[in-house]
């Protein structure tokens, strides 16, 4: 709290050194190491090399990265398509080929950069070798026996077993969890002995206990990271530099450059605490984001909050796409695989089959970031984040008094954006906050 | 004067478009205390419920009898109709009978259904029966099998009764039978489809949803021989094999007019009533029959992933074991798995030289005019070109 205050009495022109070294380094230093990622993965398509295609939520690169098995990221590859505004063309490329206008865009920019030749504005898109498929978003199995069938790789499905519903998830130390553990850890070996395989190397424990301890160095840091936003003002947005953290943190996750990464921008924030400053000019409402950003119209979904001085504090993206690791991934090194095989399924629950039941979560956050209120954006593309969040919104009004903004949009097909009427309705959000704010100062 | 079979026919479909449920609600005249499990798609197995002395039922969705309020409120626009209809169901008072729900990671969007039920519904426990994505694993059949029992457990809290494993052995001869005469209904399909229609065909099948199975059973021993007995003659028409309703269900008019013009010989309608394809051998361990049953004689479908059963080869081999000349490979609306799918299913019989027609539907479609257009125009250019 004391530490809060202070930084909101310090802002730039308070007399404290605003031209710190620190200040704007994470951004360049991402920019550095995403260009070092794509180049690699250009490389080792170029030399014949395999490559595994891997998902945000449960990539096991804790283990692919034994085998030196660069990993392409398509969710990741797909937006940075949107960003550079590339995206049209291809969603149009794979709904020639079939594919419907109402399935996820991801799949579809993926698909039409497969059919187009992989080129990716950014370098060029590898063909996998294997695919690590989690069951953490049911798309990513049909997505995957899409790359099966045109390039005939092996598609392994980590099956994590998620959270059951009324009575929570199955807890740690339950039989039901050892259960559960058995089988992760049984599918753990066997992508293993599959890795092994292709790339007729053998795993080295010594290897993996140092990429996991990488793990648990980036997560450490990974929280750290999130946290600061409790600060006022935010030092960082959530949508926009956390994604940047999010992008690092699965892209590097358990290479030392990651964990130096995020090291590099915690001490960053901690830098524009002390300094007062916040993400954006002139903090006045602090937002939890539920969902996505849309990617195909990115600047201005942002510029339609920032305008109205709302910066968002957290967002639930950056829990689930971060990999999971906020979630608390404490690697027990003496014991990597069964410890691994814990930390995942744990993991998993709580943070990617999490986001169905994940009110209670919202509720801390909220309490915890010291939210104003939160925008919920559904995304057709994807039912997995966006299904049932008219309903969660609703449940968050009516327990525990917290407002909401539900809108639709995409995250990558512009013809589902509507700019009137985004903006119509985040005005009016934002103008009931500030009633709700007038009201409480009265 | 009607015939025997045509007035059980009319009384099925009466009780399979009855919102309410009525045969549930008999049940429950007749078993006071008794309780009612309602599972979403695709497979559940239903012996773990009943064996325990409930009523397992299965939510399929509705037409568009139903009108959808309260559930539209809860979802995004972009999630199919049957997730909302389901619960619907229950918010409208017309399933308000359920002490359980349970539903499967068939796919994202029932996934998150799950949350939304347990939010508007506290009282009734909400489960996700977790089946396995992973089903070649050498750790599944045991994984699954714990998953079993676990839903077990909460179905002997649910029930108030313990569920042992005679009741369990005697459920799965009971379910057993079930598979059997489903299997003997849909070979009468394949081998003289002339002397069932599909919505016949279908509305016997869909009975077993929404009815005690014993009950089942007892409607297709007494419909069966009277289908077979049947004084009809084969026409001209198409054999085609449909594929898309593994989840969502396609409107009866719908299937009436696809009757009009062709012979839908095998198809994937409900098709987790017919998951198991064989008889389950109860065994000494009938959680564990379960499982391997679950894993090793099981059909397919967009939402079960099993490397040994690509879909499109098993799409092709029911074409083939059907006799089908041709196929509609239909997808509901919103459906992501089923909309994925239906593009390998169409490349897959595009290269296998079969004709089929691609459509998507919605349970709640009331206008058929443009699906008759379709379906005679597919079905004329076929008769044509096989002439
Ligand atoms: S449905 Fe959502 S989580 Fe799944 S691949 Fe698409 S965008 Fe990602
Ligand atoms: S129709 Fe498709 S999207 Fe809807 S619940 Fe069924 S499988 Fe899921």
């Amino acid at each position: 709290m004391a530490e809060q205050k202070v930084a909101e009495r310090k802002r730039p022109g308070d007399g404290a050194a605003p031209h710190s070294e620190l200040i704007g380094a994470t951004r360049a230093e991402s920019r550095g190491l995403i260009e070092t990622w794509w180049q690699e993965m250009s490389e080792a398509d170029a030399e014949g090399r395999p490559v595994a295609n891997v998902f945000v939520m449960g990539s096991i690169a804790e283990i692919l990265r034994c085998f030196d098995l660069p990993m392409s990221f398509p969710e990741i590859t797909s937006l940075q398509t949107a960003v550079r505004g590339k995206q049209m063309e291809m969603l149009v490329a794979a709904e020639d080929y079939g594919y419907s206008p109402d399935i996820c865009g991801y799949v579809k920019v993926d698909v039409g950069l497969h059919l187009t030749g992989r080129n990716h504005p950014s370098g060029k898109l590898p063909r996998p070798a294997l695919v690590v498929s989690p069951n953490t978003c049911n798309t990513y199995i049909k997505w995957s026996e899409i790359w099966e069938r045109m390039y005939g790789c092996p598609v392994f499905v980590l099956d994590l077993p998620g959270w059951r519903g009324t009575g929570g998830s199955v807890l740690p130390g339950s039989e039901e969890f050892e259960r559960d553990r058995r089988y992760v850890e049984g599918q753990l070996r066997e992508l293993i002995a599959l890795c092994e395989r292709i790339t007729g190397k053998t795993l080295d424990l010594d290897r993996l206990r140092e990429v996991m301890g990488e793990v648990n160095a980036l997560a450490g840091l990974y929280d750290e990271v999130v946290a600061e936003n409790k600060h006022h003002p935010a030092p960082f947005d959530a949508m926009l530099d956390g994604l940047n953290y999010m992008g690092i943190a699965n892209a590097y996750r358990g290479d030392s450059r990651g964990t130096a990464f995020m090291r590099l921008a915690r001490d960053e924030l901690r830098e524009r605490v002390r300094l007062g400053m916040g993400a954006i000019p002139d903090e006045k409402y602090r937002l939890l984001l539920i969902g996505t950003a849309c990617y195909s119209h990115f600047r201005r979904f942002l510029e339609l909050f920032h305008s109205w001085g709302g910066v968002f504090a957290h967002s639930e993206y950056m829990s689930f796409a971060g990999g999971g690791i906020d979630r608390g991934i404490r690697y027990e090194l003496e014991r990597p695989i069964e410890s691994m095989a814990e930390q995942i399924l744990w993991s998993a629950q709580q943070s990617f089959s999490g986001i169905f039941f994940s009110q209670d979560w919202q509720a801390r956050i909220v309490r915890e970031w010291d939210i104003d209120g939160i925008c919920f954006h559904g995304i057709k593309s994807c039912r997995t984040v966006s299904t049932g969040l008219p309903d969660e919104r609703e449940w968050q009004m009516r327990t525990n008094d917290i407002p909401g903004l539900f809108i639709q949009s995409d995250l990558v097909d512009a013809r589902l954006w509507s700019d009137a009427q985004m903006k119509n309705r985040i005005d009016a959000f934002f103008e009931a906050l500030a009633s709700r704010k007038a009201a409480a100062r009265r | 004067m009607t015939d025997d079979l045509t007035q059980l026919i009319h009384e099925t479909r009466e009780l399979v478009e009855d919102l309410d449920y009525p045969a549930a609600r008999r049940w429950l005249e007749q078993n006071p205390g008794g309780k009612v499990l309602g599972h979403f798609q695709v497979y559940f197995p239903e012996e773990l419920a009943h064996a325990a002395g409930m009523l397992p039922i299965k939510l399929a969705g509705a037409s568009s009898a139903l009108q959808v309020r309260q559930a539209d409120a809860r979802f995004a626009a972009f999630v199919c109709s049957i997730i909302r209809s389901s619960l619907e169901s229950v918010l409208a008072g017309r399933a308000d009978f359920l002490s359980m729900f349970v539903t499967h990671p068939i796919c994202d969007a029932a996934r998150h259904s799950c949350g939304v039920w347990a939010r508007n519904l506290p009282d009734i426990p909400c489960q996700v029966l977790y089946l396995p994505h992973n089903v070649r694993s050498a750790y599944a059949p045991e994984y699954l099998e714990s998953e079993y029992r676990r839903i077990a457990g909460v179905i002997e809290e649910v029930a108030g009764r313990e569920l042992t494993d005679d009741a369990l052995r005697a459920s799965i001869e009971l379910f057993n039978e079930n598979r059997r005469l489903l299997r003997e209904l849909y070979r009468i399909k394949r081998e003289t489809p002339w002397l069932i229609s599909t919505v016949e065909a279908y509305l016997l099948t869909r009975a077993g949803t929404v009815m005690p199975r014993e009950e089942h059973n007892e409607l297709l021993r007494r419909a069966l021989p009277l289908v077979e007995a049947r004084d009809a003659k084969s026409q001209d028409k198409i054999r085609v094999v449909f594929e898309g309703g593994f989840c969502e269900q396609p409107p009866l008019e719908m299937l009436a007019v696809i009757q009009d013009a062709c012979y839908v010989v095998d198809d994937d309608f409900l098709i987790g009533l017919r998951w198991l394809t064989e008889d389950v051998p109860a065994g000494d361990n009938p959680y564990a029959s379960l499982a391997r049953a679950y894993i090793e004689t099981s059909s397919y479908s967009p939402v079960q992933r099993d490397p040994e059963k690509l879909k499109e080869e098993m799409l092709l081999a029911r074409i083939r074991a059907a006799g089908a000349e041709a196929a509609i490979v239909a997808a509901a609306k919103m459906c992501e798995p089923g909309l994925e799918e239906q593009v390998s299913y169409s490349r897959a019989l595009d290269d296998a030289g079969i004709p089929h027609l691609v459509m998507e539907f919605e349970e709640k479609t009331n206008v058929f005019e443009q699906v008759r257009m379709e379906v005679e125009t597919f079905a004329e250019s076929l008769l044509f070109e096989f002439a």
